[in-house]
Order: structure tokens, then C-alpha cells, then sequence
């Protein structure tokens, strides 16, 4: 037996071998899973085969979990298995990847997700690379009444809304507003600012006569939406579907730059994050005013920061002097129900619980309800809870709602990252933000580029 | 490689343990090889299911959209990117500064500790160098995190004494080569010090000897005999730490949510590679970047490869 016979029947097993492992690999890789079985269209998407009583798979970041437990305590004969993520926190994208993989697999679909960022009903909406139909299910063509859905605040299901489809249920409003602390105004003698240019004078007053006091943080990248979206700075714009605009030199957007950096270089706007471990400890009691959200309510002032009662108060958000009231917006989550779901019954009752049901909107959520008589008994449990100082309290955050400017829009992506990775790590290293300006617009005009948009 | 082992004089082993006549030996080969196949089986068809098999969908997928053949369309619009070249240049510095260092560091570290005379103090070392190997991957990112971080860090008085305040000035773009070769050298150069101390007891002692009575110091000796003797280890080592080290993904990705996104999530290859699937659904997109990298790091390993002789016999 010579050598060379030797290894070349060696080789020959051994591609034998590997020839057998690859079919039997490829025939496994073929056995997809059929990702259909239903396919009524009656609600304007294609259902899949529906299997009565199955549980239902619902994604939320960890403070939308009490609406899950408050729901299985209500309907303790639904099953619900709760899967925690991070809620898209910081535009993420994990929503996304997530869903990219399932409908790359044909299969694993969650049944609901909960999202913190607007943005999402723009993908979800799409259908998938493959043709097939995207993951988040049509609510108004016949899935939801429409009474239900009329309850919302009006223009709140805007975001979610594309080409007259509602594809999601807003969770909470996040109309910008202004917060101050009476206690400390009211001991340092300072009125509460009402316009742009006061906020900055009160900010050099601050910082001359209580240093160590502070008027907000820059440490979160969603500061964007509260200082750009609040002082009306084009900076965010989709005038039309698919095309981006941004104009950083705009005398708002360079107004406001300004009093941001004079407000940094006096120390009155910190750059640690609202949610950093150490935020509560250092500034707790060193909070005078700040603009916000309403979510601030519940999520800084009750939460993070725990302010007692009876100290905080709340006025119309800051507009410039002589100019028109403009709200800004911060997110407001969104609840989406999934396309491929074999329960949709059960999806249903889930959705309209957690929207509008007082265990969960009134008694256990942090924000301000979307759902107009929910919101209403929220704000009445504020009142009762004596929270906030001014009784117009109720007045001011469901005006600001009707208030939010539409001159900062939704994309596919998030504005956030760009402002993470150009603005705070210039901040940080001491550069100002009017300086950062032309790079923080051509990475959004960038960023625009590469997710399909054309910059005008 | 023979067959048969050639007939030995009974009186030519030692007593009491005799050498199999050829037939046997033959028989006994036989089996081992087929027990070879058996155990290189698993592996082979793991290395089909999850690194031929993927690594032809990428090929198929680099050069294909919807289905249909595009030729290199999509690697000139990846390489197009405004995201991609910033990358690139991220994931070559990055390896540039962890393989310079890891190769250095870890045969100094392993000829120093493989020249402690004293028993004890050389296995305390190796032990306490192979310890952050055990936290792996995901996990010794997390606890750099801790490190990284002033206001919470245990060496908290360095990094304000460096001059940073806080963890977005520590992990500036800049920065983060060094941050990501500190924490890679950290986690993985235990394990190979321990490789590189074995390879170094595998230099036969009458070379040291015969390096010895020559008059060789110790670095002489470090010089002359133990790194030419070492020179295919490196190699190994070159090759397997520029593999992971081109893939870079965890640290930056996992730094990027802790940040919320200060660290870019763009920083590296294989993190644009997961926009282009997972953000924007361009499979095709991403396919062809990870192609690329494919290319660049079997060019780079052959490199290793022949001029550290990894495949020739001694």
C-alpha cells in the first residue's frame, strides 16, 4: 500500500464525510417554520392562525413591568410571559434588532412591546426586507374601536399614525413644561422664569449668589427635544416623508446654544445624567428650576429625587421673549401590539388595559396618561397628594399638551445618538456647543443619508 | 506518515514491557485514527453548522441584493459610508496597540516567570495572571466599567490625578484604543502566559544548560535561545489574537449602552456590520463588510503564518 493511495482514500472519507455533515446541515437549515396558517385580513393585516388562550409574550423596560403584574392580577386567566428590555432607552435600537432576527427566523415574534422611543412606528410599520408584512399590527382598521381610540388626547397617536394607519398606543404625554422649586425661589427671593433669556439671567444670579445651586443637566442625550424642540430650533426637521432638514446656524439654535454654555460655564446646567447613580445625593436639594417633561413628575421629582410634597410648582413651558408658547416633546412610551400574534383577543384586552386602565395609568404609572380620562384622575391624584404648590398645576401641563411645536419631527432614527456622540463628549472636554454645532449637523445630515433620507 | 512500525529485537526492549509486532501496532493505529475521526467529528461539524456554512450565506449575501447578483455594489457602498474609514482606522489602531503590547508583555511576563527559581512564588504568579481569564467576555467589560468610571472607580484618585472627572472624559473616542487594549491584555494575557510558560519548559534543558556553561545571562539567554525556540508560539498567538481582535464588538457595544451612546455605537467594524443589519435591514450591507474584515484578517494571519513558520516542521 503505497502512501499516496493511502492519503487520497483518507481524503476521499473525509470529504465523504464532510459532504454528508453539509447536506444534513443544509436540509436542517431548510426546515423553516411556517410563519402563516391564518391569514384573515379583515383587520388589515394578515392574521395569523389564532390559538385560543395562548399566552402572550409582552416586552417592557422596567418601569412599564407594574403595568404587567397589575394586568395579571386583573386577568389572572390571560397567561402573560413578561420579557424586561431596555425599552429602546438612549435610541438603542435593541427593539429593532430584536425584531430584525425574529423576522430573519420567520418566527418568535413577541406579542407586545413597549417602546420609550416615537421613532419606532416608522420601521414597524414597514414591511420586512423579505416582503413580508412588519411587525407592528394596524389598531384602527378594525382591530380597536375606534371609541377607544378617540379617548386619547388629540394629536396623540399622531407618532404613531402613517398614512392614516395607527400603528401604536401611546402610553403617556411628554409635553415640556417648567418645574421649579418654590421652597428654594421663594428663600433666595428669585421669581420663576418665563421666558429663554430669563432662565439665563436667573442662571447668572444663581451661580453669583448660591453657587453649588443648579437649574438643570445636560448629561442626557434627549436634552435635545427639551432645549432644541422647546426654543422652536429647526434643527430636527422631516418636512415631508424621507427628506431631512437641519439648520444648527438658526438664530434659535444659536440663542439657545449660547445660554447652554454660559449656563455650563457658570455651573448651573450640570453634566451629570438625571439617571447617573450618584444624580439624587449630589442635587436632590440643589434643584431651583429645571424645563421637562411631565414624566419629570413622577420619574425625577417623585422617583429619582424624592422631593417631598408641597415644594414643587409648575409653570407653562419657556418661550422667547415677545414669542408664541412652544412645548417641547420628550418621547411619551408606546405600546405596540404584534402582527404574527395567535392571541389577538387577548392582545386587545391587554392593550386597552394598560393604556387607560386606572391600576395601572393612575394608581402605578410615573407619567402623564395619554388616555384623556386617565390623564384626568392622574392629575386628580396629584391634586389630592397635595404634590405640587400651584393648584393650576392641572391647567398648565394639559394646556402644554396642546402646545408641543411641530417643527421637530419624527425620523427613522433617533436624534439622540448624534447629540451622544458629537455634543456630550465635546461638552465634556470642555468645547462649547455653539462650537459643535456645523459637526453635530453634519453627523445628523449624515445620519440621515445612510438611513434612506435625502437632506434639503 | 508510516503505517507499520518497523520489527524490533525482543532483546532490544527493556524487560518486562514488549514493543507490539507490527501487525498489532498496525491494528492499533488503525483504531486510533478511526477514534481521530471520531473525536475531530464534533468539531468538524460545528465548524460547518456555524463558520463555513455562515461565512458562504455572507459571500452569497456580500454579492447579491434581494436576490440578485450586483457584482461589488455593495462593498463600494459600505466603503462609501461616512461611518466606514472612521472605523476602520479604530479597529487598526486598536489592533495595532493590543497585539504590539500582548506580544511583548506576555513572553517578558512568562520568560520572567518561568525564570523564578523559587517553586512557589512562580505558581502564585501564573495563578494570579490567569485569574481575569475567568471572567470572560461580556462580564470583565461590566466590571471595567466600575474601574473606568471616577466617580465610583477604586482607583478613582488615578483617574482624577489623569484628569479625568467622569466616564465620558475617560472613554473619549480618542481614548478608547488604550481602554479597549488595557481591558483585552487584562481579560485574555493570563492565558497565554501560561501557553508561553509551557512552550518555555519545552526548550530542552541541555540547550539552557549548554546556553549556561557558554556564559549566557539571563536576557542573553532570553535573546539568543528562548524567543527563536518560542518564535511559532508567538505566531499562534499573533494570528488567534488578531482574529479576535479584528472582530472587535463587545467592549465598544457594551460601552456604547452604558454611555448611552457616547461611545459611538459606529466605533467598530463589526458593530457598523450590526447597523447595517439589525438598524437599517441591509443584510446585504452588513455581509459585505464582514467579508472584508474576512479578507483582511486571513491576509494579515497568513503574514504570521509564514514569516513565523507556523506550519513548517522542525
Amino acid at each position: 500500500m503505497s502512501q499516496h493511495s493511502s492519503s487520497r482514500r483518507r481524503a476521499a472519507r473525509f470529504l465523504t464525510v464532510a459532504a454528508a455533515a453539509t447536506a444534513g446541515l443544509l436540509a436542517l437549515s431548510g426546515c423553516s417554520a411556517d410563519a402563516s396558517g391564518g391569514g384573515d385580513s379583515s383587520l388589515g393585516f394578515t392574521q395569523a392562525e389564532q390559538v385560543a388562550d395562548s399566552p402572550i409574550t409582552v416586552w417592557v423596560d422596567a418601569s412599564r413591568e407594574p403595568a404587567v403584574t397589575a394586568f395579571q392580577a386583573k386577568y389572572p386567566d390571560i397567561e402573560v410571559n413578561l420579557e424586561t428590555y431596555d425599552g429602546n432607552a438612549g435610541g438603542s435600537g435593541s427593539f429593532q434588532s430584536k425584531i430584525s432576527l425574529m423576522d430573519q427566523a420567520g418566527e418568535g415574534w413577541p406579542d407586545v412591546v413597549f417602546s420609550t422611543q416615537q421613532n419606532d412606528a416608522i420601521w414597524a410599520s414597514k414591511q420586512t426586507t423579505t416582503g413580508e408584512q412588519g411587525f407592528a399590527a394596524p389598531l384602527n382598521k378594525g382591530f380597536i374601536e375606534q371609541d377607544f381610540l378617540d379617548g386619547f388626547a388629540q394629536g396623540s397617536l399622531d407618532y404613531t399614525t402613517i398614512d392614516g394607519t395607527v400603528y401604536g398606543l401611546r402610553n403617556d404625554l411628554a409635553q415640556t413644561v417648567f418645574y421649579s422649586n418654590q421652597k428654594l425661589l421663594d428663600e433666595f427671593g428669585y421669581e420663576t422664569p418665563t421666558t429663554w433669556e430669563e432662565y439665563a439671567e436667573l442662571g447668572d444670579k444663581l451661580a453669583a449668589e448660591h453657587p453649588g445651586y443648579i437649574l438643570g443637566s445636560m448629561g442626557d442625550s434627549f436634552m435635545t427635544y427639551v432645549y432644541y424642540g422647546g426654543s422652536e430650533s429647526p434643527v430636527f426637521q422631516s418636512p415631508e416623508a424621507n427628506v431631512f432638514h437641519s439648520d444648527t446656524s438658526d438664530a434659535n439654535s444659536e440663542k439657545i446654544s449660547k445660554i447652554i454654555d454660559g449656563m455650563l460655564a457658570n455651573g448651573t446646567l450640570v453634566q451629570d445624567s438625571f439617571f447617573s447613580a450618584d444624580f439624587a445625593s449630589k442635587y436632590a436639594d440643589k434643584l431651583v428650576g429645571v424645563p421637562g417633561p411631565v414624566w419629570y413628575t413622577g420619574a425625577i421629582f417623585q422617583g429619582g429625587l424624592a422631593v417631598p410634597a408641597g415644594e414643587i410648582s409648575v409653570s407653562a413651558p419657556l418661550t422667547w421673549e415677545g414669542g408664541d408658547v412652544a412645548a417641547g416633546n420628550v418621547g411619551g412610551g408606546v405600546w405596540y401590539a404584534s402582527s404574527h400574534s395567535k392571541n389577538l383577543d387577548a392582545v386587545k384586552t391587554f392593550l386597552e388595559f394598560v393604556t387607560s386602565a386606572d391600576e395601572f395609568q393612575v394608581d402605578a404609572s410615573s407619567g402623564y396618561p395619554a388616555y384623556t380620562e386617565a390623564a384626568g384622575k392622574w392629575l386628580d391624584k396629584q391634586a389630592e397628594a397635595g404634590y405640587f404648590v400651584n393648584d393650576d398645576f392641572k391647567t398648565v401641563m394639559s394646556d402644554a399638551a396642546g402646545q408641543v411645536w411641530s417643527g421637530w419631527n419624527v425620523t427613522s432614527w433617533s436624534p439622540e445618538s448624534a447629540w451622544a456622540k458629537i455634543v456630550i463628549p465635546g461638552i465634556a472636554d470642555g468645547k462649547t456647543i455653539e462650537s459643535l454645532l456645523p459637526a453635530w449637523q453634519e453627523e445628523l445630515e449624515n445620519e440621515a443619508t445612510v438611513n434612506g433620507y435625502s437632506v434639503e | 506518515m508510516t503505517v507499520t512500525a518497523p520489527p524490533v529485537p525482543v532483546d532490544a526492549v527493556p524487560s518486562g514491557r514488549r514493543r507490539p509486532e507490527g501487525r498489532r501496532a498496525s491494528r492499533v493505529n488503525a483504531g486510533q485514527s478511526r477514534f481521530g475521526f471520531v473525536f475531530v467529528s464534533g468539531y468538524t461539524l460545528l465548524l460547518l453548522a456555524f463558520g463555513l456554512l455562515p461565512t458562504l450565506y455572507a459571500l452569497y449575501l456580500s454579492f447579491t441584493r434581494n436576490g440578485a447578483f450586483v457584482g461589488f455594489d455593495n462593498f463600494a457602498r459600505v466603503m462609501g459610508d461616512y461611518r466606514f474609514l472612521p472605523a476602520v482606522g479604530h479597529v487598526a489602531l486598536y489592533v495595532l496597540y493590543w497585539l504590539v503590547s500582548l506580544i511583548v508583555l506576555v513572553v517578558v511576563l512568562a520568560i520572567v516567570v518561568h525564570g523564578i527559581r523559587v517553586r512557589w512564588l512562580g505558581n502564585t504568579a501564573r495563578f494570579l495572571f490567569y485569574i481575569p481569564g475567568a471572567i470572560a467576555g461580556a462580564s470583565s467589560v461590566l466590571l471595567w466599567l466600575f474601574v473606568l468610571d471616577p466617580s465610583v472607580s477604586p482607583v478613582s484618585a488615578l483617574l482624577h490625578a489623569m484628569g479625568y472627572e467622569s466616564l465620558v472624559n475617560v472613554v473619549a473616542v480618542g481614548n478608547l484604543p488604550v481602554v479597549f487594549t488595557v481591558i483585552a491584555f487584562w481579560a485574555g494575557a493570563g492565558s497565554w502566559i501560561v501557553i508561553m510558560y509551557g512552550a518555555l519548559n519545552n526548550i530542552p534543558v541541555e540547550v539552557m544548560e549548554a546556553a549556561r556553561i557558554d556564559g549566557a545571562g539571563p536576557v542573553q539567554t532570553a535573546w539568543y535561545i528562548q524567543l527563536p525556540m518560542l518564535t511559532k508560539w508567538i505566531s499562534y498567538m499573533g494570528v488567534m489574537s488578531l482574529a479576535a481582535g479584528t472582530q472587535l464588538f463587545v467592549e465598544p457595544k457594551i460601552l456604547a449602552q452604558a454611555t448611552k451612546n457616547v461611545v459611538p455605537e459606529d466605533y467598530s467594524l463589526n458593530q457598523l456590520a450590526y447597523l447595517y443589519a439589525f438598524r437599517q435591514g441591509d443584510f446585504s450591507g452588513s455581509a459585505a463588510i464582514s467579508v472584508l474584515l474576512l479578507v483582511v484578517a486571513l491576509g494579515l494571519s497568513a503574514i504570521f503564518i509564514f514569516r513565523g513558520k507556523l506550519f513548517e516542521r522542525d
